[in-house]
């Protein structure tokens, strides 16, 4: 399993597919953070699907990690992206047989494969971070929102709690992903399933149904991101969320032990 | 006493849907062979070497490579290279970088691969991506990477595919190098001539039966060798078949040329024949059929 780990590593520090990560992730943080900051006084509000959020929200010791974890859903979708393609590529590249004779035990291989993407989503997490932070404090200038509380040992719990719930979120999204990636064995099928139905199918619906967002995994790790919200509560959408990746990750694993690898 | 054997496969099979990919394969390669895999596209070469590296599960039969059975792959994987239906791997990593992968993940030392490299020619390409490898280039990676393991038996699914003449050559020499150390090298082909220059075994496939096993010579021994006699006038043709006849062998008229079935001692009986019935021969030559040539015959294409 260890080998395995290595290997992957080996892959997933490729410079083409690090920069263009690390680029999407600045680039959604970004998005969010800007959004947050510099809409603080629009009307149309500056949250997801509207929520208002004000300086005196903004001011609070929480303020410094609010865009970070505000992010979450577009970085889980980042880490939804490479998840799934660093499995199903495996597939159309045919290079699983080369895998497979290396290493026989399809168990380990895919331990050490979750192993290696989960230690790559610490790296997207922590740079998500650090731009977000960074970003807060220079827009919070930019529109003179109070940033006294961000320096207080309260804020660095707020940092700590939220990079610890991003992460959370981020690892599920990227679990759904390898799960799409051994299901349909293509990274362009299992990125543009796992994308319409988190952003489209889950987001349109919960956007129009009450209360759907309880049944929703990628609703549910949205809400582990931001550490729970007044209608769920923060462990059910963590238990819940997982469940259901554990459930479907225990599925594909059991047919990607068991299925002939004939490509 | 027997040698040991390196493959044996019993009562081996697989089944997609309603047809049979492998029925009933039974075969032995021994040990420090050079063992030729033949038969056309689609005979079950390729489905039969997955049963044998665990990637796909047999529908009946079983088998034991290097003295385990193939259904605990993990005790004999460590010891076996492959190359399966052509070389695969990944694109946007450099050919030093594609070893390491697999080096790090069977747990073999990293500090082999720039010699693999070099073994197969690849000591300066090394660094470049895999993407922009010609197709000789990525056979030549394949078959390095199937080395990774300094193997017992390296198998290797039409390794000359893409080579030029000048890197067919180059494996054949490697491949016969490797069995003389004692590495037994299961290769398959669907280019008879090529397997025929290098395999002391055959195993043919058709159709997904097996239609021989054993040692190439024993197979080649069984064809009758065929002399080919051109007269020098072609109106001749017709006469000279008639003597051979005569004489108790079979002969036909192919490409202005008679051809005889017999061994080469025939050929001054023929020539003295010819000679005496007034017909001169432009050539005689003695020709021994080839591996292509009995397969033909064997499967009556």
């Amino acid at each position: 399993m260890w080998n395995v780990l290595r290997a992957e590593l080996t892959k997933l520090r490729r410079p083409s597919l690090s920069a263009s990560t690390l680029l999407a992730v600045t680039f959604v943080t970004s998005l969010i953070t800007s959004v947050l900051f510099l809409l603080v006084d629009s009307p149309q509000g500056n949250g997801e699907r509207g929520i208002r959020i004000g300086r005196d929200v903004l001011s609070l010791p929480t303020g410094v990690s609010l865009s970070f974890s505000n992010s979450a859903g577009l970085l889980g979708v980042v880490a939804l992206c490479v998840f799934a393609a660093q499995t199903a590529q495996e597939y159309t590249y045919g290079t699983l047989r080369n895998l497979l004779v290396r290493q026989p035990s399809r168990m380990k291989i895919l331990i050490g494969k979750l192993g290696a993407m989960k230690l790559f989503a610490i790296v997207i997490v922590t740079f998500s971070a650090i731009v977000g932070i960074a970003l807060s404090y220079l827009l919070a200038g930019v529109k003179n929102i109070s940033t006294a509380a961000w320096a207080t040992s309260d804020a660095k719990m707020a940092v700590l709690h939220g990079f610890i719930n991003v992460l959370i979120a981020t690892i599920g999204y990227g679990i759904f992903g390898m799960i799409l990636g051994l299901l349909f064995r293509s990274p362009i099928s299992a990125i543009s399933i796992g994308v319409i139905w988190n952003l489209i199918f889950e987001g349109l619906l919960s956007a129009f149904v009450k209360n759907i967002d309880r049944y929703f995994p990628g609703q549910l790790l949205s809400t582990v991101a931001i550490g729970g919200t007044d209608r769920i509560s923060y462990k059910y959408a963590l238990f819940t969320s997982y469940a259901f990746l554990l459930g479907g990750l225990a599925i594909v694993a059991f047919l990607f032990k068991k299925r002939d690898v004939a490509n | 006493m027997s040698s040991p054997l390196a493959l044996d496969v019993a009562d081996l099979s697989k089944k997609y849907g309603d047809r049979m990919a492998l029925s009933h394969a039974n075969f032995e390669v021994p040990m420090g062979s050079i063992c030729g895999f033949v038969g056309p596209n689609g005979s079950g070469k390729t489905t039969t070497i997955r049963m044998l590296l665990g990637l796909i599960t047999p529908t009946t039969g079983g088998g034991h490579v290097l003295g385990e059975s193939i259904t605990e792959p993990e005790k004999y994987l460590p010891r076996v290279g492959a190359m399966i239906e052509g070389p695969a791997f990944y694109p946007a990593l450099t050919g030093f970088q594609n070893l390491n992968v697999l080096a790090k993940i069977g747990g073999f030392s990293t500090d082999a691969i720039a010699g693999l490299l070099d073994l197969v020619g690849l000591g300066d390409r090394g660094d470049s991506k895999y993407k922009t490898y010609s197709l000789g280039m990525k056979q030549r990676l394949g078959i390095a990477a199937a080395l990774l393991p300094n193997p017992k038996l390296l198998v290797l699914d039409e390794p000359t595919n893409g080579l030029d003449p000048a890197g067919i050559h180059e494996i054949r020499t490697l491949l016969r190098k490797l069995a003389d150390s004692g590495t037994t090298v299961f290769v398959s082909s669907h280019l008879l001539s090529e397997i025929e220059m290098i395999s002391d075994h055959l195993v043919m496939l058709r159709l997904g039966k097996v239609i021989f096993s054993g040692k190439t010579s024993d197979l080649l021994a069984k064809q009758q060798p065929v002399i080919v006699a051109k007269p020098e006038k072609l109106n001749d043709l017709d006469k000279l078949a008639q003597i051979a006849i005569s004489a108790g062998h079979e002969a036909k008229v192919l490409d202005n040329a008679v051809h005889v079935t017999g061994t080469s001692d025939f050929s001054a009986k023929l020539n003295k024949a010819a000679f005496e019935a007034g017909i001169v021969l432009e050539s005689l030559t003695p020709v021994k059929a080839s591996l292509e040539e009995t397969f033909f015959e064997m499967t009556g294409e």
